[in-house]
């Protein structure tokens, strides 16, 4: 494994394993992210990137193996604690309301108040203007904190989602394919939020299945396929062409490449 | 609205003016009803409809609605339905019947005792629909049935046979807190408007209006709290959340079961303070109280705003929705129209206000 010296990882997993009855979904993957760098785990449907990334957050307990956040040993029983300890999930449903506004959404569940006793209320003054600033940090200007989440664009919502992990405290930010369902210019304003986080000193956990996606923004590659770790490249020691091999498991794509005419 | 200047501005926005701004709001359909309605009124109906004795005489029934539909408004917001209002109506009437009459307890007991014991029907309601996770409207379907019979077997077994318990009045007379529940406020204030002739009176100087009928206080004052807590506490936006999509909810960690069970016992609650208002007023329960009253609350919420499907809507539009009700049942008998086009008069206002909501909400989300 490559792991960079300048940073100790903030998460690391170490041969993880977690099988659900008879299924063997993880056979011992390694894994860590360092502050700063985007993190990319490839794979291809049904590799375990999604039970990988629910073990990581605290959705599964793992079968075997540690997990180590920040040097400690640590077990997660439930996505609250691995929030509080700084690890957030992005889902691809995203927990976002679209008859909501962009600000309540920010705030769900955390409320910030002002006041005390019965008296006691919603601060939507600053509610507001956290929101309009978080939201311009990652570069959308929202028409007011009170636009409904519901006339956001897919990238803006995925935005609006990070920009809310970001603010409230995250370390490690997990990100479960935020691309797979965008246009091209929304995916590119992804990746550049992810860019912004990443230099923040969040380390970012991107999932993804596309290989230009990873390429993008990444600083180390992991692939998994079939329950376990492939190998981990950083950054220009892999071509985009060896990544998807690796993926597809090496020989069965060649095939279909060549009679496709290296589109995939 | 936001005080500062975006940086850029993304040229495909356009500026939104005022008038769609207020739009948006959920509430702007029930306060055009309310505009239109008196409109049609005032043109057909006598002119003491709009006298300050015809004004009170609409807003004590739409008060009574109006205490339960803001109730409503709130579950329905929170993405629940509760079909079972009605006969709590009832339900909680027997309660407070019993309490009052049967055991002698006095008011300070027996009111307390009618709102927690609706406050435990509804906790009972809202476990088995968040427990079990079936829609509302089947398992408060049940209890629609279930109150309505046991608020019969109960009224016989508390009258020895009779459907009606009455004697209420003659028990509560001299107790205190009878004044807060029933009759009207501010008599004080109105016999000193009749003296300085600011208000009709009748030939031997007695006001026409008494007071504020007491109902229409504590309609005000349920439609104030409910909408204070629905747009400036957190708990506000939980109950928003909750009803627009309960897994986000959780998943942001708002505490949705317990925001839904505050929900049905409130809403419980708000049938019990109807039951407490109206059996005091009239000093008898019977087991048709507040029939079909569930229907009527949930179409005053519609019209208020509330969208069928949860996470939207308002309070203070069902306070004005109420007001629409009050303003039709009542206002028909100031014309020459037949009464019984209140029924034709309820469902055209349901239908169009179900298409009006339809098309707020699509605005609102930008959905085509």
């Amino acid at each position: 494994m490559n792991t960079r010296s300048e940073h100790a990882p903030l998460v690391h997993m170490q041969d993880i394993e977690k099988h659900f009855g008879n299924v063997i979904a993880l056979a011992g993957v390694s894994f860590d992210v360092t502050p700063g760098e985007c993190h990319c785990l490839l794979g291809d449907n049904g590799a375990g990137k999604s039970t990988f990334i629910k073990t990581m957050s605290g959705v599964h307990k793992p079968t075997k193996g540690e997990i180590y956040f920040e040097g400690k040993p640590m077990s997660f029983d439930s996505p609250r604690d691995a929030m509080e300890a700084g690890i957030a999930t992005v889902f691809q449903d995203l927990a976002m309301i679209p008859l909501m506004s962009v600000s309540r959404n920010f705030f769900m569940g955390r409320e910030p108040t002002k006041g005390s006793g019965i008296l006691k209320r919603f601060d939507t003054d600053t509610a507001n203007e956290i929101t309009m600033e978080e939201m311009r940090k990652m570069g959308i200007n929202l028409r007011g904190p009170d636009q409904a989440v519901g006339t956001l664009s897919g990238g803006e919502r995925q935005t609006v989602a990070i920009a809310r992990a970001v603010h409230f405290g995250a370390k490690v930010l997990i990100l479960d394919e935020p691309t797979s369902a965008l246009g091209v210019r929304q995916t590119a304003n992804v990746l550049s939020t992810v860019d912004k986080v990443r230099k923040q000193g969040i380390g970012v956990v991107f999932i993804t299945h596309n290989v230009r996606h990873a390429m993008a923004v990444g600083d180390r590659f992991t692939v998994l396929n079939r329950g376990k770790t492939l190998g981990t490249a950083q950054r220009g020691q892999i071509t985009p062409e060896e990544l998807q091999d690796l993926m597809a498991g090496g020989q069965d794509l060649v095939e279909l490449e060549g009679s496709l005419g290296g589109t995939v | 609205m936001a005080t500062e200047t975006p940086t850029t501005t993304d040229e495909r926005i356009k500026t939104e003016s005022f008038m769609a701004g207020l739009m948006k709001r959920p509430e702007l359909g029930a306060i055009a009803g309310v505009v239109l309605v008196t409109l049609f009124f005032l043109a057909t109906a006598d002119a003491s409809m709009f006298t300050l004795a015809g004004v009170m005489n609409f807003m004590s029934p739409a008060a009574q609605l109006g205490i339960l539909a803001v109730g409503a408004a709130l579950l329905m917001i929170g993405g629940e339905f509760d079909l079972s209002l009605g006969s709590m109506i009832a339900f909680a009437g027997l309660v407070f019947g019993a309490c009052v009459v049967t055991f002698g307890l006095p008011l300070f007991v027996a009111i307390p005792a009618t709102l927690g014991f609706a406050a435990l029907c509804g906790f009972a309601n809202g476990q088995i629909v968040v427990r079990s996770g079936l829609p509302s409207f089947i398992v408060t379907l049940a209890f629609l049935f279930i109150y309505r019979g046991l608020s019969l077997v109960g009224l016989k077994w508390a009258t020895g046979g009779s459907t009606q318990l009455r004697g209420v009045r003659d028990a509560t007379e001299n107790d205190f807190l009878a004044r807060f529940f029933s009759g009207d406020a501010f008599q004080g204030t109105f016999t000193a408007l009749a003296e300085a002739g600011v208000i009709d009176t009748f030939n031997n100087g007695v006001p026409k209006v008494p007071g504020v009928p007491v109902e229409i206080l504590w309609f005000i004052l349920v439609a104030v709290i409910a909408t204070y807590v629905l747009l400036r506490t957190p708990a506000g936006n939980w109950i928003f959340a909750s009803g627009g999509d309960s897994n986000a909810a959780t998943n942001s960690g708002v505490p949705v079961r317990r925001v839904k069970l505050s929900l049905f016992m409130l809403t419980a609650c708000c049938a019990a303070l109807v039951a407490i208002i109206t059996v005091l007023d009239s000093g008898s329960t019977d087991a048709r109280r507040g029939f079909q009253k569930e229907f009527e609350a949930i179409i005053a919420a519609v019209i208020g705003g509330c969208l069928l499907t949860g996470g939207y809507g308002s309070a203070i539009g069902a306070f004005f929705g109420a007001i629409i009700f009050g303003m039709v049942l009542i206002g028909l008998s100031y014309t020459q129209i037949d009464q019984d086009w209140y029924l034709v008069f309820l469902g055209g206002m349901l239908l169009i206000a179900v298409l009006f909501n339809n098309m707020i909400r699509k605005r609102v989300t930008g959905e085509r």
